[in-house]
């Protein structure tokens, strides 16, 4: 009888090494350059790619049993939602506009993420960091399909949901997350992990999540609440990506640390940017409210990103150069994106609307250096205009920022009285920015952003109407062509909440549902 | 400072006079936020700056309850942010406006709805 070998089982640590650092080799037949080509380019110097550590030791195999685990969970939830009209228990509809800029606006970028991430897997030398990224490419992939799933109901009943991906590479509004991220795709692989993985992953998630996720669970949208927590252990990877590679980057050689500077300025300013949807989302379309913009800013803005910077300063980074400037905004960005909506609201496929005298007095609490002396009474005015029957709507289409396309609203810091003006002239071609930081970002790299797309030209350069429109017919409507271009069904998708369907109907079912 | 690529990288800008049906012009009223941001019109070059306050402006801004009131002899107008003095008769060429300027008007006395800047 033979003796029975006892098998050796590896250690976390040796199984870890093996499928991840065993799986790599150095190329012979062709050049590594070659193979490699995107990893010298950027400027940044890598000396020891094994020096790459990751903090999970996630292996392949593990990570599809866990996902697989949280699949089940989260569908057997929306399914039980869909089930029982969960829609019913929201606090109002109103919150569901919140829910269509989100898939709207941010369920297409976790798409392209998915993509950058392949991306940079595919690209980096280092089979820890490759691993990562791989993963993290799978992870946003699984985003974007259970935040399609998690939202899918609301399309049955609500207006705004039914095409989102076709909106994000048309509607003007979105080409504000869209050109973001397509600027961080169009990067190389450093300069995509600074600006995706640290910059909004690390310094600005908490900002983007918190509110969602919060304030899904604060207004009944049990469906969205539980994709959140389905992806929340996927976030905190994430996160760690972040930091690990910035790290990395800074350990390796100290040269890196003016390039990743520069990149931490722009990735800064460009993901907060962003955020001023959010902010607008917080302090406006949530029926129940979760924390002010600015109350969320100071503690994830000021405090921990203040903490980080402070950290990070031994390598020799400081804060980002725009940091000072979005601490002086967090009076005032929500209120004037909210505003911008509103009077635009004829071309949004969502709905805006003016906040009943109680949603005013929390704001003015919330506000009280900026509220009442700038914001209520315009608001107020809205509000009487709409009664009146004459809704204030902007016929003329907006300057945009050429960096971050969002209409040049914003005020001079320190002045919340006049809109900040920034050009540059390159080539003799004028451009205009909404900042001292958009404007030098482009100034840094002209030739990438005198490609922009943006809406605005685009449609009077005739690119936003449906083929066989004629602009030159008696009595051409523009705003009718674009919104058909767009595929907003007029009427329904757009306009104030007041006079909608979705409010109608809401109203009607949920009458229906607990009464007589 | 130059993007940093693999290859050459160099491509035409995406905006210029000859993709438009005339010359891009922004405007901003100063103190007025209702109109959220400086408006992008195209304008024909050759059109009288006159006009400009005759039609367009009132076109763009006549909803708003101010502009009845605008004294236009106090009207200080900037280009590019810098004090700027029209000549009403001249085309806009003449007057040195171009694409994708933009220039501003500030009406002295009116600050908006409530006075707060809408």
């Amino acid at each position: 009888m033979d003796t029975r070998v006892e098998k050796k089982k590896l250690s976390l640590r040796e199984r870890y090494h093996l499928m991840t650092r065993g799986l790599g080799w150095e190329p012979t037949y062709q050049p590594t350059e070659k193979v490699f080509p995107f990893t010298a380019y950027e400027g940044i110097k890598i000396h020891d790619w094994d020096k790459w550590e990751d903090p999970f030791r996630l292996t392949m195999d593990a990570y599809w049993k866990y996902q697989g685990e949280k699949e089940k969970k989260l569908y057997a939830v929306i399914d039980a939602f869909a089930q029982n009209n969960g829609f019913l228990s929201l606090t109002d509809a109103r919150y569901l506009n919140a829910i269509k800029i989100f898939i709207q606006g941010v369920t297409p970028l976790e798409y392209y993420a998915h993509r950058g991430f392949a991306f940079a897997g595919r690209h980096f030398r280092g089979e820890g960091l490759r691993v990562a990224c791989q993963m993290q490419s799978l992870d946003e992939l699984r985003h974007t399909q259970t935040e399609l799933h998690s939202i899918s109901v609301y399309n049955k009943f609500f207006n705004g949901f039914h095409n989102p991906l076709h909106w994000f590479d048309r509607v003007w509004y979105l080409s504000v997350p869209k050109s973001f991220f397509e600027d961080a795709n169009s990067s190389g692989p450093f300069e995509f992990l600074t600006a995706i993985s640290f910059s909004f992953e690390y310094v600005l998630t908490n900002l983007l999540f918190v509110p969602f996720m919060s304030g899904a669970a604060y207004n009944g949208d049990l469906s969205t609440v539980t994709f959140g927590f389905s992806a929340q252990s996927d976030e905190s990877r994430h996160m760690t990506l972040g930091i690990e590679c910035i790290k990395f980057m800074l350990e390796q050689d100290p040269d890196n640390v003016p390039i990743v500077q520069r990149w931490i300025d722009k990735w800064f300013w460009r993901g907060y940017r962003v955020l001023t949807l959010v902010g607008m989302m917080m302090d406006y379309m949530l029926p129940k409210r979760v924390m002010s913009w600015r109350e969320a800013w100071e503690i994830y803005g000021e405090q921990n990103g203040g903490a980080l910077f402070q950290d990070l300063g031994r390598y020799g980074i400081r804060e980002p150069a725009g940091f000072r400037d979005a601490c002086d905004g967090k009076d005032h960005i929500s209120h004037q994106a909210w505003l911008t909506f509103y009077t635009y609201d004829p071309v949004a496929a969502f709905h805006t609307w003016v906040p009943s005298d109680a949603e005013l007095d929390w704001l003015s609490a919330k506000y009280p250096e900026s509220f009442d002396r700038y914001y209520r009474p315009r608001l107020l005015y809205l509000r009487e205009q709409q009664a009146a029957g004459t809704p204030v709507a902007n016929k003329n289409l907006p300057l945009l920022c050429n960096v971050c396309q969002i209409p040049m609203f914003f005020t001079e810091p320190g002045d919340p009285r006049r809109i900040c003006y920034r050009e540059s002239v390159y080539e003799g071609e004028r451009y205009h920015f909404c900042s001292d930081h958009c404007k030098s970002i482009f100034d840094h790299e002209p030739e990438k952003y005198v490609q922009s797309w943006l809406p605005v030209h685009q449609i009077y350069q005739g690119n936003c109407f449906k083929p066989g429109t004629d602009p030159t017919a008696p009595g051409f409507d523009p705003i009718k062509a674009v919104l058909d271009y767009y595929e907003i069904n007029n009427g329904r998708d757009n306009l104030w909440y007041d006079n909608s369907e979705d409010r109608r109907n809401f109203e009607a079912w949920t009458a229906e549902a607990r009464g007589n | 400072m130059a993007v940093k690529t693999v290859k050459p990288y160099r491509f035409a800008p995406r905006d210029t006079v000859d993709k438009f049906p005339a010359p891009l012009l922004y405007i901003g009223w100063e103190d007025h936020m209702m109109f959220v941001s400086p408006i992008c019109l195209p304008v024909p070059p050759d059109t009288p700056f006159q006009a400009l306050m005759d039609k367009i402006l009132p076109d763009a801004y006549g909803m708003h309850p101010d502009f009845a009131k605008i004294d236009w002899s106090k009207v200080q107008w900037f280009k590019s942010g810098k004090p700027f003095v029209p000549e009403p008769a001249k085309t806009l060429r003449e007057n040195g406006l171009g694409h994708k300027d933009v220039i501003r008007f500030r009406t002295p006395g009116l600050e908006g709805i409530g006075g707060a800047y809408f």
